[in-house]
């Protein structure tokens, strides 16, 4: 049924740390690994060895350069902030209201009433694509090759899998993460690590304004150590650096005074 | 928006079926000739369901389209589907409520009586095909990541252009069978106007309208500028050929200058030269109508393609 289930009170889902993700590239490579002979598997590639490669992926890493604001741009809240990159890793959201559920005719997109997870049932499927026209957020693929809709699955064959050691049993995505910084839980309990962490870190939701209410977290960069000096210092040469004087240890600051006479 | 050629067959086709259905359909009510109704009903069953096959084109497992029509409560599609085939009923039923007066000796142009039953079939078969038509149109109006087809203009402009495509159809038609009075003619020639107002209301507030939301939205910090530095891989995917496609917003300007000709332009000089000349009306009629449905070619082409869907914010 593409009518949305009342809402669950587990809201499974994942937190992604855009302060700590390298932009690897291993979720992407893992999930794509495990789905490959999972429930949502096969995860068709066309011509993977030839010239157009071309296939299904649940995850995707984006890179982005952020611009350097300016210091009174922002409020105190927000000091001024140097360009850096930020890689951002593109999966399904999970939403609590996702329109690709309610727009799909045939009842193959659901979402699960005990968990929240949104889920394609493939022998349902006919193909139509209006669930990915639906979605906002790119997280859904069709497969050329099986002629239906292909989206992450929350890795509902791992989560739950009792022949896997329970250390195991979270998404292959933030199982191979190297730099942790993709954390799986109930976002639906106030209590749960995620939820917390989520609090700490203000951690946003994609896009609010649509309506969908994502479940998936995002944690903003940390606000990066800098000065007025290094904030400004990117475009400046040697000759106008500035030295702060009163920063420098007492030997230093001698040498300093005596070598600037 | 990928403009798939199944799609734009399917909206334009069946769309002027559904008009010619709804017309033939008034046509009833208000007692035209039985025989050129007829032959509307079954050019607009024709047009519809070489639509409705089109359409299944477009999916990637048609033999399981049956399903598409379980979910009327939540999804337009569905609703479409459920809609465009309980049409094929009151068609058939009217069908078989004019073939006793086609068999009158002056079946070309002697007005029919429908008795009660087939008056409720013609009825129903108006209400049928525009639904039909609006929810095509709300398939579109109602996602919410194109903010250009959530334009309150949309499901208007996809009613008319049905009402203007099939009502031309049926003005060749009956065109055939008798000299039509110019009344009936100048109404054609103003619905063109009408749309082509519509459409031009359209294009100049979707022009006038950037996209509410930047990529620093799209990636959780709106308050930073983010430039695309990477994207995730060298080659495309499902979504940036789907989703991201261009080359109509280059060439936007020439299209819809071509689009406004075709539909509106040119219908309305047949029809004033249709009331000019009575000898050739039915094929001055059938090229406006012709022309017209090439233009809503052209248009739904661009409805699809200028589109800019939010994951492209991404890439």
């Amino acid at each position: 049924m593409t009518t949305l289930p009342p809402p669950s009170k587990v809201k499974l889902g994942l937190v992604i740390d855009l302060d700590t993700c390298v932009g690897c590239h291993a979720c992407a490579v893992g999930c794509k690994e495990w789905n490959a002979g999972g429930v949502a598997g096969p995860l068709t590639d066309s011509d993977p060895y030839g010239k157009e490669p071309s296939g299904v992926w649940f995850n995707r890493v984006h890179s982005y350069e952020l611009q350097a604001t300016d210091a009174c741009a922002g409020s105190a809240l927000q000091p001024a902030q140097p360009a850096q990159t930020l890689h951002f890793p593109r999966s399904c959201l999970h939403c609590e209201t996702p329109a690709c559920v309610t727009v799909c005719p045939t009842g193959a997109s659901y979402k699960r009433g005990e968990d929240g997870i949104v889920l394609v049932d493939e022998d349902k499927c006919i193909g139509c694509g209006l669930c990915a026209w639906a979605c906002p957020y790119g997280a859904r693929e069709m497969s050329p090759v099986e002629g239906v809709m292909k989206k992450c699955t929350l890795c509902v064959d791992r989560i739950y899998n009792t022949n896997l050691p329970e250390a195991e049993r979270e998404p292959a995505c933030v199982q191979v993460c190297p730099t942790r910084a993709r954390h799986f839980g109930d976002l639906g309990d106030p209590e749960s690590k995620v939820s917390k962490l989520v609090a700490e870190r203000s951690g946003v939701a994609l896009m609010p304004e649509l309506g969908y209410q994502p479940v998936n977290r995002y944690l903003p960069p940390r606000p990066r150590r800098v000065g007025e000096a290094t904030a400004t210092s990117q475009t400046t040469h040697e000759a106008t650096e500035t030295i702060d004087e009163q920063a420098l240890p007492t030997a230093l600051r001698w040498m300093h005074r005596m070598l600037s006479r | 928006m990928n403009p798939a050629l199944s799609v734009i067959f399917f909206t334009t086709l069946s769309g002027a079926g559904y008009g010619l259905l709804a017309w033939t359909a008034l046509g009833a009510l208000i007692r035209q000739p039985a025989r050129p109704l007829l032959l509307s009903l079954a050019i607009g069953l024709v047009l519809v369901t070489i639509g409705l096959l089109s359409s299944l084109a477009h999916l990637g497992q048609p033999q399981r389209a049956w399903r598409a029509l379980s979910q009327w409560r939540t999804s337009w599609l569905s609703r479409e589907g459920v809609a465009a085939t309980v049409t094929y009923l009151p068609a058939l039923g009217l069908a078989a409520a004019l073939l006793p007066a086609l068999l009158a000796a002056d079946a070309r142009s002697a007005s029919i009586a429908l008795n009660p039953l087939g008056a409720a079939c013609a009825l129903a078969l108006l209400i049928a095909s525009l639904a039909t038509v609006a929810c095509t149109a709300m398939i579109y109006a109602s996602l919410k990541p194109v903010p250009a087809w959530r334009h309150r203009l949309v499901l208007p402009v996809y009613v008319l252009f049905a009402l203007v495509c099939g009502g031309l159809l049926a003005l060749a038609i009956h065109g055939f069978a008798r000299v039509l009075p110019g009344a009936a003619l100048l109404a054609g020639g103003a619905g063109a106007i009408a749309l082509a107002l519509c459409k031009w209301r359209y294009w100049q507030s979707i022009d006038a309208t950037p996209l509410a939301l930047q990529r620093g939205d799209a990636v959780g910090l709106p308050q930073r500028t983010v430039t695309l530095f990477e994207r995730p891989m060298t080659e495309g995917n499902y979504i940036t050929r789907e989703m991201a496609f261009v080359l109509a917003r280059a060439h936007a300007k020439r299209l819809r200058i071509v689009a406004v000709v075709l539909f509106a332009l040119v219908p309305v000089a047949c029809v004033l030269l249709a009331i000019a000349t009575a000898a050739l009306q039915p094929w001055l009629l059938t090229l406006a109508a012709l022309s017209a449905l090439a233009g809503a070619f052209a248009e739904r082409w661009l409805f699809f393609a200028q589109a800019r869907h939010l994951v492209t914010l991404y890439y």
